[in-house]
């Protein structure tokens, strides 16, 4: 059983670590990493549960008459696009943010967010 | 005659893939970054170059033989450009190779602008 | 066997990127994963599937990347307290999916319940119907046409996005300053310039090939225009902003964008006028096997337009900030210097 779902069970250490790069560090710029090893793992799960033993690539050929399933790697194709654009975005947003706070550690923008927030209330206190 | 090119493209493919292992293990070992990109540089050039020819020996269509040759000369002309530029960048951010007792020398060929 | 040891190289990269602090090296070993992964693709015959990632996943994303780091600094700071909470999230989830693949089919079952619906309908119809060897553009460009509309549109709606948030007013640049910059970094750069110089036509012509035999072979629009792209950003980034702004037109090149897009959304339109539904190739021509390949040939030609532009867009808005960046700050050094 090992042989069988050794493939499954890779997919799941390497989504578990790259859920554990998005939670626990604070440096945006590795949170995206993290999120990117995440896709490329679900990436891996599908293109694995398309493959037959003894297939070949999906692209008709004389002679051949098993091939691995094409409908996951269609599925997959359109994924790694998306998941480039959405990467895009966030890097992106990552520039902004650096370019507002001077920083891109989660605890210090929230150190700022803080501390302008407690400057805001005691101005409204005192008018 | 098909013993022959088995035997001479296997040959070929042994050797390549030694040469890639020993690249691996200069990288490794090496003490400093410019020996061990001159280590990667060459033995993986020479390598792919190896595998390339031992493969192009094998094949039987003419389409398949004239695609390995395009990728040949796309591997001898881009492996060499890479580890230049590497060293270049390198170099010209002031790394200084090891135990280098000309630093005078070196800073002074740094200030002028005609490095190629 | 392969993809064993394939699979444990790809574990052990991932933990190497969550202990290293330096993120220059955490990029690059994001880039080495993504191509260890395209490998693992390969010895999984999803060639398609490869072909994508490594041009994407390796290339693009490790580009855009390091750009984005060389304007937020490259250093990550420790975090203070212990992440025993993470860890306890992730170990009981990583638990609970482990027990939900004891289900799972074995890998490599030809039984399994995936190959035994819907894809041995497109095996089987796909030459009588379409009439091209590869199965996989047959499925994505006239069976699930539909998605590939939405993922085009995906990939326009990202390079808006990116030009919202990043893209400066530019003044006009002075021609010749521009030419004393080019020939003194000419010298500097002499060999890698050459090369390029040589390499970038055939870099085109790979991509057009890759574009139209993609229905013979791996291909299809989206490698074609993230290969066209690159050849695009090997020019900027070794002739400078400035030259790569005068060679390629920004107008020109979102104008392209839009209308990759357009291209697609017509084919369905024309598809409607002529008494089908919308995306159905069979009535573009009076022949339904012509038909197939007319509307094949010209949706990757979109995808492939619109792809290559938003990534020449994308690129040219982030070196573009980090030109506006420095010169932002050699203008307030001059000021704190003047005062």
């Amino acid at each position: 059983m090992l042989i069988g779902l050794f493939n499954d069970w890779i997919v799941v250490v390497l989504m578990m670590i790259g859920l554990y790069i998005v939670i626990a560090h604070g440096n945006l710029i590795k949170k995206l990493i993290g999120l990117t090893i995440f896709q490329t793992s679900v990436f891996i799960f599908y293109i694995s549960m398309a493959n037959v033993d003894g297939g070949t690539a999906p692209i008709l050929a004389d002679g051949i008459n098993q091939y691995s399933n094409p409908l996951p790697h269609v599925l997959i194709l359109t994924a790694i696009v998306v998941g480039i654009a959405t990467t895009a975005l966030g890097l992106s947003l990552v520039v902004r943010i650096k370019e507002s706070y001077n920083s891109i550690e989660e605890e210090e923008i929230q150190q700022q967010d803080n501390d302008e927030q407690l400057s805001m209330n005691k101005a409204e206190e005192n008018p | 005659m098909d013993i022959v090119i088995t035997i001479c493209s296997g040959f070929l493919l042994l050797v390549g893939s030694f040469l890639c292992i020993s690249g691996g293990i200069g990288l490794l070992r090496f003490p400093d970054f410019y020996t061990r990109m001159h280590a990667v540089g060459v033995t993986d050039t020479l390598g792919a170059g190896m595998i390339l020819v031992g493969l192009m020996i094998l094949s039987t269509d003419l389409l398949v033989f004239a695609k390995l040759v395009m990728v040949l000369l796309l591997t001898l002309l881009i492996g060499p450009t890479t580890s230049h530029v590497l060293a270049k960048a390198a170099f010209h951010n002031g790394l200084l190779p090891k135990d280098s007792n000309n630093l005078s020398q070196a800073k002074e060929k740094e200030n002028t602008s005609s490095i190629l | 066997m392969i993809d064993i040891v394939l699979l444990t190289l790809l574990v052990v990269i991932a933990i190497a990127i969550i202990r290293m602090k330096d993120l220059f090296a955490a990029v690059m070993l994001a880039g080495i994963y993504g191509l260890l992964s395209a490998s693992f693709f390969v010895a999984m015959d999803a060639v398609d599937v490869a072909f994508t990632e490594a041009a994407v996943g390796a290339g693009i994303s490790t580009l855009l990347m390091l750009v984005v780091i060389t304007m937020t600094g490259s250093k990550e700071k420790p975090t203070r307290h212990k992440p025993f909470s993470a860890l306890f999230v992730v170990i009981i989830t990583g638990g609970l999916l482990i027990y939900g693949t004891l289900d799972m089919p074995y890998f490599g079952s030809a039984d399994a319940p995936i190959h035994n619906h819907t894809s041995p309908r497109y095996i089987k119809d796909s030459m009588q119907e379409i009439g091209i060897p590869n199965i996989v553009t047959s499925v994505l460009a006239s069976y699930r046409a539909f998605d590939t509309f939405g993922e085009v549109v995906v990939i326009f709606t990202a390079g808006i996005g990116v030009l919202t948030l990043l893209s400066v007013a530019r003044s006009k640049e002075n021609d010749d300053k521009i030419e004393a910059i080019n020939d003194s970094m000419h010298q500097q750069h002499l060999v890698i310039r050459i090369i390029s110089k040589m390499l970038i036509p055939f870099i085109f012509l790979f991509a057009l090939y890759v574009q139209f035999h993609g229905d013979f072979g791996p291909g299809g629009g989206f490698q074609a225009g993230v290969i066209f792209a690159s050849a695009i950003i090997l020019y900027t980034m070794l002739f400078g902003l400035s030259t790569a702004r005068k060679v390629i037109n920004q107008t020109f090149v979102q104008i392209i964008a839009a209308l990759g897009v357009l291209l697609y959304g017509s084919v369905g339109i024309v598809s409607l006028m002529n008494g089908g539904n919308f995306l159905d190739y069979n009535v573009l021509s009076s022949n339904p096997i012509t038909g197939q390949h007319l509307g094949i040939l010209l949706i990757e030609w979109g995808v492939g337009c619109t792809v290559a532009s938003v990534m020449v867009v994308i690129f040219f808005n982030f070196a573009g900030r980090r030109a506006f960046q420095q010169h932002k700050k050699k203008l307030q050094d001059k000021e704190s210097s003047a005062c």
